[in-house]
């Protein structure tokens, strides 16, 4: 049976949960699964990947692997495909880059962030376009396709029936080219830049309506008051009001809160794709035609500097009672 | 000194809606301004400043119509000085073919006497998303590459990129030049065109280009929308006197603390 390969990330925990959702995405190709490791994975890693149906276990560890480099990871990659018929990762800046770098190697076509598999042979993929408020229905017509799989495209889920991998060492020769654009150092994120709003269960969200950079005083308290995190629209760091860490939309962060309360973002298609998959959205805005108004699920309309002080106030009187 | 190539797409400005064209194969933009990708403006900023650095020269490109005339003479007001126009219909090209094309034009820059230190592009352009056609044209070139930078600067022979890394740290590359980056938006913010600097956008020649051979094309079969979904937005209420029912929401949310 050919064989569909993923290039599977880690951290700390095991494969990350995008890359577990690639994998549970490929399993519906019907095709043998096998899953490339670069670097050292962490503990458990083996039975993680054979509880999500992966059947081999390719590993590519050495010199050429300790700081990362795309191209020698895409080395490995075209080392451990064999006669793979599908190569895919997550849809991360790292998958998407390296599996570009494989495509080159490989002379093949890539698509970005496939969501859906539209049919099989000849396989037909849809991805996202748009900073995905739209699909592109495409062919993938080489010998070997080459697709990332977009983040949330289906939910992570183990096998049915868990395998025992074989865990095959590559052995990879990186030429010196390979290793021209490589990480020479790294550096620690700052504390609390962006790591706290993609994770947070109520995001505040803050556009052009907050009216200059000494506007979101009512809104950081908000913001504190429910626990959450500011984020804010492109036109927002464009004019400096706030620094860029704190950008969601296509180019910036993407979260899915439980609740984004949008004060005076119109919703453009920019800030819409960082922010739709929110599972509650309340919308502030003067224009009740406002994009982001119709399709939120709740809405006030109005100054976001009248309601979201008054909305502070009631937040207070209740706790105190 | 260092020659800096920055490469930018025309794309519609979108606003909140989108229309498809009634082939279904692309957005309708007729009633839409068009701009170039965040990560483009990043690129073209960063493209200024390096050449500003070394006394080298910044020329902007794109693949389009004569309309992205508008987009070079934009990048032409911000402080570039030179400008190339390969004149295609961008749709019918897929990312192998505009880097074979972009490729095709730095081979003919260098071998008339024009060398670039740096090609760069955007991570990936706003509306086809293919994250690919920096990478492609550096295997094209067989130079270094290094995709999504979000600062740089030129350190005699190599040159320094930082990046983000996946634990939401800063990656550091020091890359030997000649090199091809892709730029993401958040290192640098991107300046404003001058009245002088548009005056002097407007005498500047713009080299077109007729592309060569025939684009295989993106594989593009159509796009498609998320249904349109009726409005269900509930109204709590105008101004500041629904500040309660706002509280009563974030409460059945369970998200008051």
């Amino acid at each position: 049976m050919s064989a569909v390969l993923v290039l599977v990330e880690t951290d700390g925990g095991g494969a990350t949960e995008v890359s577990r959702e690639t994998l549970t995405f490929v399993r519906g190709l019907g095709l043998d699964v096998h899953a490339l490791v670069v670097g050292d994975g962490p503990p458990g890693l083996v039975d993680q990947l054979g509880a999500y149906g992966v059947t081999t276990v390719h590993h590519a560890d050495g010199d050429a692997f300790t700081s990362y480099a795309a191209a020698a990871w895409a080395a490995a990659v075209v080392a451990a495909a064999g006669d793979a018929t599908v190569v895919t990762a997550a849809g991360t800046p790292r998958g998407n880059e390296v599996l570009a770098h494989v495509a080159c190697r490989l002379g093949v076509t890539m698509a970005a962030n496939v969501v859906e598999v539209e049919s099989v042979s000849p396989l037909s993929v849809s991805r996202q376009v748009l900073g995905g408020s739209a699909l592109e229905e495409m062919r993938l017509e080489d010998a070997v396709a080459v697709f990332s799989v977009a983040g949330h495209a289906c939910d992570p889920a183990e096998a049915e029936s868990h395998a025992t991998p074989v865990v095959h060492p590559l052995d990879v020769s990186v030429p010196e080219a390979d290793l021209r654009a490589r990480v020479v150092r790294t550096e620690p994120g700052e504390p609390d830049e962006s790591g706290g709003l993609k994770s947070a269960r109520v995001v505040v969200g803050a556009g052009r309506g907050a009216g200059g950079p000494d506007g979101f005083a009512d809104l950081l308290e908000l913001t504190e008051l429910l626990g959450g995190s500011l984020g804010v629209s492109r036109v927002v760091t464009s004019l400096g009001w706030r620094p860029h860490h704190e950008q969601v939309g296509q180019t910036g962060s993407r979260v899915a809160p439980d609740l984004y309360v949008a004060c005076g973002i119109s919703g453009a298609i920019q800030h819409w794709a960082g922010m739709s998959s929110s599972k509650t959205i309340l919308a502030i805005n003067t224009d009740p035609d406002a994009p982001m108004v119709t399709k939120a699920h709740y809405a006030v309309i109005g100054d976001l500097h009248e309601i979201v002080p008054a909305v502070n106030e009631e937040l207070r009187r209740r706790s105190a009672g | 000194m260092s020659n800096v190539l920055v490469c930018i797409k025309r794309v519609p400005d979108l606003g909140g809606e989108i229309t498809l064209t009634p082939d279904g194969l692309g957005v309708d933009d007729s009633a839409l301004g068009h701009t170039v990708s965040p990560h483009e403006e990043c690129a073209v900023e960063l493209a200024i400043q390096v050449a500003k650095d070394t006394d080298g020269q910044a020329t902007v490109l794109t693949l389009g119509s004569s309309d992205a005339v508008e987009q070079l003479r934009h990048a032409l007001a911000l402080g570039c000085t030179g400008a190339v126009l390969v004149e295609a219909d961008a749709s019918a090209y897929g990312p192998a073919d505009v880097a074979a094309a972009i490729a095709d034009v730095v081979r003919a820059h260098e071998a008339a006497g024009t060398t670039y230190d740096l090609v760069l592009l955007g991570n990936d352009a706003s509306d086809t998303g293919d994250f690919q056609v920096g990478i492609r044209l550096s295997y094209l070139l067989d130079r270094p590459v290094v995709a999504g930078v979000s600062t740089l600067s030129v350190d005699g022979d190599r040159v320094v990129a930082r990046g983000g890394a996946p634990d939401g740290g800063t990656e550091i590359f020091e890359v030997p030049l000649p090199a091809v980056l892709t730029v993401m938006e958040g290192g640098i913010e991107p300046r404003y065109p001058s009245i002088p600097g548009r005056m002097k956008a407007k005498k500047v020649q713009i080299e077109e280009v007729a592309p060569s051979g025939t684009p295989a094309g993106a594989g593009r079969v159509r796009l498609k929308l998320p249904p349109v979904q009726p409005s269900q937005v509930e109204v709590l209420g105008e101004g500041p006197e629904a500040a309660g029912a706002v509280v009563d929401l974030l409460e059945k949310l369970g998200v008051v603390r």
